[in-house]
């Protein structure tokens, strides 16, 4: 049976992990491959990595880490983070990435989907939506880190995305992000209802029942989470016992 | 020397990071010299099956490799490599392969979401050298839209998806791994570490 995915995030900037240093027994925390194998020496099943490096040039630079990334781990990893052509894509990509996420380039040029799912296969091409729930009961997308709210709606984009050739969806909860009460279920629900790729259920995990209600519930592929994992609030091995106790496929 | 072919396609340096973490000395190499002394080789494959053909044709590596086989020497067909070792494919259209293996490259057909991406487990048909350090039900990690159907014969491995689809296939010196062994972890590696020993 394919297994149900657990995936850690982390925040990268200019090439040094920004979340998660509050490891024990870890000497360079701040360094990206020194976690990723970290977590993939735990069980992470797979890892994405945010560059929220600010500028353009320094992104170049910041992406060194990519390679060290991929000399490092042997289990799939994602690179997001002001991806906005397909350049940037080959650029990931070469230096050994499994995968690209997306999120406000795709929404501003939405060809860059399609192109790049043509190039690469769709299995590279990740759509990360911000979604915000509004007052007519459905979810709007954001961008600009959730500075922007569009007119696009949040299940619909991610069936226009699918259709472009995206090959996974990951969905943040801005309403959900950092609160610890669980992920947006109903949104995560009519997503997967509405889309045959995986979908990734992202903001608002607080504890391990979070984690199987996503799966359980919204039927997601994949679970992913920040801080509760680089705090060591929650870990990734009693996480994984917890939820094939409960009868769901996990890898352990 | 291992040898990984290097064609064009695809990230093929985490493939040869794994090889030489465990010691076996391996090398990427797109040159007609190195290909014929290798004592191994490796195909890797990302990618659509008529361009990583066409490029295999284009470099002119299609009868190196066929010697390499008809030598006794070992060869490692991953992913896309492994479906290039078969005789036909129909993704997007009609393609002839390497012809190493009988059988057919065909789309994934199922219920279930495609592409058959993440963490799936391995069933042993039957016993081989290559499965001396892994245990039946090891997860491995996949991504791919077609699969190989066969007579079956060739079976090591095989996973169940909507459909069984051969995981772990060999046909004498030929090996062939549908999933990506360089991203499995500690499952991964010690499948290539039981080939490191076969091609000692």
């Amino acid at each position: 049976m394919l297994t149900r995915r657990i995936i850690p995030c982390l925040d990268v900037k200019n090439g040094r992990v920004v979340k998660g240093k509050k490891f024990a027994n870890i000497v360079d925390v701040d360094s990206p491959e020194v976690l990723g194998k970290h977590y993939s020496d735990v069980g992470a099943d797979e890892l994405v990595f945010y560059d929220i490096t600010a500028s353009n040039e320094e992104r170049k630079i910041s992406l060194e880490f990519v390679s060290k990334v991929a000399q490092n781990i042997n289990i799939p990893f994602c690179v997001g983070g002001g991806v906005s052509s397909i350049e940037d894509f080959t650029d990931i990509l070469r230096r050994g990435a499994d995968k690209v996420s997306i999120n406000s380039s795709a929404v501003k040029n939405p060809e860059l989907i399609r192109e790049a799912s043509l190039k690469f296969g769709a299995q590279c091409v990740v759509l990360s939506i911000d979604a915000k729930r509004n007052e007519q009961g459905s979810w709007s997308v954001y961008i600009n880190g959730g500075r922007k709210k569009t007119d696009l709606d949040a299940i619909e984009w991610a069936k226009k995305g699918v259709e472009l050739g995206a090959g996974e969806i990951v969905v943040n909860s801005i309403d959900e992000d950092g609160m610890k009460n669980g992920y947006d279920l109903e949104l995560l629900k009519k997503i997967t209802d509405a889309v045959n790729v995986p979908v990734i259920a992202s903001g608002g995990a607080g504890e391990m029942s979070d984690f199987y209600n996503a799966i359980a519930y919204a039927d997601v592929d994949g679970v992913l989470a920040a801080s509760v994992f680089h705090f060591g609030e929650i870990k990734i091995e009693e996480l994984k016992r917890y939820l094939a106790s409960k009868n769901i496929e996990i890898r352990l | 020397m291992n040898i990984i072919i290097d064609y064009g396609l695809g990230n093929i340096g985490s493939l040869e990071k794994a090889f030489n973490s465990l010691g076996i000395e391996t090398k990427v190499s797109s040159n007609l010299d190195e290909i014929k002394n290798a004592n191994s080789i490796i195909l890797p494959g990302v990618g659509a099956f008529r361009d990583a053909i066409n490029s295999l044709n284009d470099m002119n590596l299609i009868p190196a490799i066929k010697e390499h086989v008809d030598q006794g020497k070992y060869l490692l067909g991953i992913c896309l490599g492994m479906q290039l070792l078969y005789e036909k494919s129909y993704e997007n259209g009609e393609f002839e392969g390497l012809g190493l293996i009988s059988g057919n490259v065909e789309m994934l057909d199922i219920d279930l979401k495609v592409p058959h991406m993440g963490w799936n487990n391995l069933k042993f048909a039957k016993n081989d050298e290559i499965l001396k350090y892994i245990k039946e039900d090891d997860y491995v990690y996949f991504v791919h839209s077609y699969y190989v159907n066969s007579t079956n014969e060739e079976l090591i491995a095989y996973t169940e998806y909507g459909k069984i689809i051969p995981s772990i296939v060999r046909k004498q010196n030929v090996y062939g791994m549908q999933f990506h062994p360089e991203k499995s972890g500690q499952v991964g590696l010690n499948l290539l570490k039981a080939y490191g020993e076969l091609i000692k």
